[in-house]
């Protein structure tokens, strides 16, 4: 079960490698979808091999999903602040890494009601 | 966005930069590279730091008074022309994830960073003559993508982590994983653009004749190479690379050889050695399988008060605990039939050579990998970039603490089993001596990133909210520097704050390379406003400065 959920996790990863979320700031914000896949999969995909999904899973000992994605409780707000102050071991993202807009997008993706 | 300046105070001024000056070269930044693209509020300023420094929210962290991102060399030109007229000390960074190095933080606190992230256009590859022209932006991520996407016969060798940049990476002298050359990044660059302190754009090696298709084949163009001057250095602002790439391999073979006793580390590391350097094989990952008993109250008795264990104890337990003293994992890349000949060579070999080697997991990955079998492995061997590295210090079962972020401690040692031994005696003693749990013992085995080199890695954990556990860390680190250098040690690379301490170290002849590398600086920058202090090479307003 996990493994078939890695396997998606990865396909998701090697997809949206292929695929080409915009870059350039004045281009419309690609979806949140889309940005999660590529900058947060690295960490947060689904398998103990991802290291913020191990980490989460170390903290929440199973009170919380350790994938991001299967969470329900996280706030737009926090996952804002997240990606622009970094905790433990994941650091900050700039704005020419991420605009302002595209953390918006992968904020109001994860906190997408359900 | 037109923005009025004349009320603003900066919270960092860069060193002897008045506010007025600084007002003024930022409006010339500005009109450069575009309003949206100068950052000077604290906000903005807050994501130009390291997020791994040992000196996080005390004074000694570098913090920037500016950044500034330009989209193209023309904007880089102008931008150092501005500074050079008002003597701004700028940093330039790539992808800025250099953590535990910088970061995204400048060398010389009250610098401008010049964040060059985007900056990312592939400018070209070719996969029948093996190499790329990137920007400094381009990740290994986006890399990796474009290689998938234009489905081109060639592989990346990639870092730990792959959200740094191809261009970074080798100006700091990174390394990565797969085989030969490829994997000490900067020896496998080939030519370089490069912006200097007053703008003037030069390229080197083949990009130095217009017109030359061979600027990413042949790095050494004609005359004396300045390419090293820009690697750990502060001589310019690199915005193209050329890199040779591997040419992708059709299969993949690994096995691993054990040997039994203390003592065959010495013709273990010969015997791969000289494969390696052949050219048979890739990586070699070393390691000690006895390592996995150190919790054995066996292995307690042995080393109570800090005592290292003598080579006889360390045999007789390693017998009675019926595991290998050392394994070395080789990796074989190449057409099926020729993988398949190199790993039965090394087994001959390794038998003829050491009194009861064993050999081992061995397996064979036909290539492209599939995403189910990469899955399997660590992608790194595979050129696939990933930032499975974290693992190490991220939160865990065997570290529920988790960390801030950590530092390497990493001196190059000689490729020889007498070194290896040496060092993890001496360094083990440096940790009693410090009072700490020692970090290197029998176990310990070198990396193999660099082609052709040791590096021993000693890893510290960092904090965001105990700065006595930070200075705990900087007082450990500098003390091994101290003991490494007497040795011969030297670190292969270093963040902003053990530089100058490192740099000391390299002192032969009253420091006759650093005094050589200075003269050069003035010269090439005589305003020293580029990358001050950078791998300790300060400008000469600033040399006091050094420790």
């Amino acid at each position: 079960m996990a493994r078939a959920r890695a396997c998606a996790a990865l396909a998701v990863v090697l997809g949206a490698l292929a695929a080409e979320p915009a870059m350039a700031v004045d281009a419309p914000v690609p979806a949140g979808a889309a940005l999660y896949a590529w900058h947060c999969l690295p960490c947060h995909a689904a398998g103990a091999q991802y290291p913020g999904t191990q980490a989460l899973q170390t903290r929440y000992q199973g009170t919380l999903p350790p994938v991001l994605t299967e969470r329900t409780d996280l706030s737009a707000e926090l996952v804002r602040v997240v990606l622009r102050q970094g905790i433990n071991i994941m650091p900050f993202y700039r704005r020419t890494e991420l605009s302002d807009a595209e953390v918006g997008a992968i904020a109001d993706y994860l906190a997408r009601p359900r | 966005m037109a923005r009025d300046d004349s009320g603003y105070e900066p919270a960092v001024l860069p060193p002897g930069v008045s506010a007025a000056s600084f007002r003024a070269a930022l409006a010339e930044f500005r009109a450069a590279v575009g309003a949206q693209w100068v950052l000077t509020t604290p906000e903005d300023l807050d994501l130009y730091r390291d997020a791994y420094s040992p000196f996080w929210g005390e004074g000694g962290e570098r913090r920037a008074s500016a950044a500034v991102a330009p989209a193209s060399v023309e904007e880089v030109q102008a931008v150092m022309r501005a500074a050079h007229r008002h003597a701004i000390p700028i940093y330039p960074i790539s992808t800025g994830k250099n953590l535990g190095y910088g970061g995204s933080a400048p060398n010389l606190s009250g610098s401008v960073v010049l964040d060059l992230k985007r900056m990312n256009r592939i400018l070209e590859v070719d996969d029948r003559r093996h190499f790329a022209i990137v920007e400094p932006g381009v990740s290994y991520f986006e890399m990796y993508r474009h290689l998938r996407e234009q489905r081109l016969d060639v592989w990346l060798d990639v870092p730990g982590p792959g959200w740094g940049s191809l261009v970074g990476n080798a100006l700091d002298h990174g390394v990565g994983d797969t085989w030969g050359i490829y994997r000490s990044h900067f020896s496998a660059h080939c030519g370089m653009e490069v912006v200097l302190a007053d703008g003037t754009l030069l390229r080197t090696g083949m990009g130095a004749l217009p017109g030359a298709k061979t600027w990413g084949e042949y790095p050494l163009g004609y005359g004396p190479s300045v390419d090293g001057l820009f690697a750990q250095g502060n001589f310019g602002v690199v915005t193209k690379m050329g890199f040779w790439l591997l040419p992708a391999p059709e299969h993949y073979l690994t096995g691993t050889i054990t040997a039994p006793r203390r003592a065959d580390i010495v013709p273990l590391i010969d015997l791969v050695n000289r494969l390696e350097h052949q050219g048979i094989g890739g990586e070699p990952l070393y390691g000690s399988p006895l390592g996995a008993e150190s919790g054995h109250a066996d292995y307690q008795v042995l080393t109570a008060g800090g005592r290292f264990p003598s080579d006889a104890e360390l045999d007789a337990f390693a017998a009675a605990r019926a595991r290998p003293s050392w394994s070395v994992k080789l990796q074989f890349y190449g057409p099926r039939e020729v993988v398949q000949a190199q790993w039965a060579a090394a087994r001959r070999l390794a038998a003829a050579r050491i009194e009861g080697a064993g050999f081992a997991d061995e397996r064979e990955v036909a290539l492209p990998i599939s995403p189910a079998e990469l899955e399997t492995v660590d992608p790194i061997a595979f050129g696939v970039p990933s930032l499975r590295t974290f693992a190490l210090t991220a939160r865990s079962p065997r570290n529920p603490q988790g960390s801030d972020g950590h530092l390497f401690f990493s001196p190059v040692i000689p490729k020889s089993g007498e070194a290896l031994l040496e060092f993890q005696r001496v360094m083990w003693e440096a940790f009693v001596e410090l009072g700490l749990p020692p970090q290197v013992g029998p176990f310990t085995t070198p990396n193999t990133w660099i082609f052709h080199g040791f590096v021993c890695v000693v890893v510290f954990l960092v904090s965001r909210s105990d700065p006595a556990h930070n200075a705990g860390v900087r007082a450990a680190f500098e003390h091994l520097i101290g003991v490494a250098a007497r040795r011969g040690w030297g670190e292969y690379r270093t963040g902003p704050a053990f530089q100058d301490a490192v740099r000391a170290t390299y002192s032969f002849n009253d420091h006759a390379l650093l005094r050589f590398q200075e003269k050069l600086k003035d010269a090439v920058d005589p305003k020293g406003i580029l990358a001050a202090g950078r791998y300790g090479l300060w400008p000469a307003a600033m040399r006091g400065k050094r420790s």
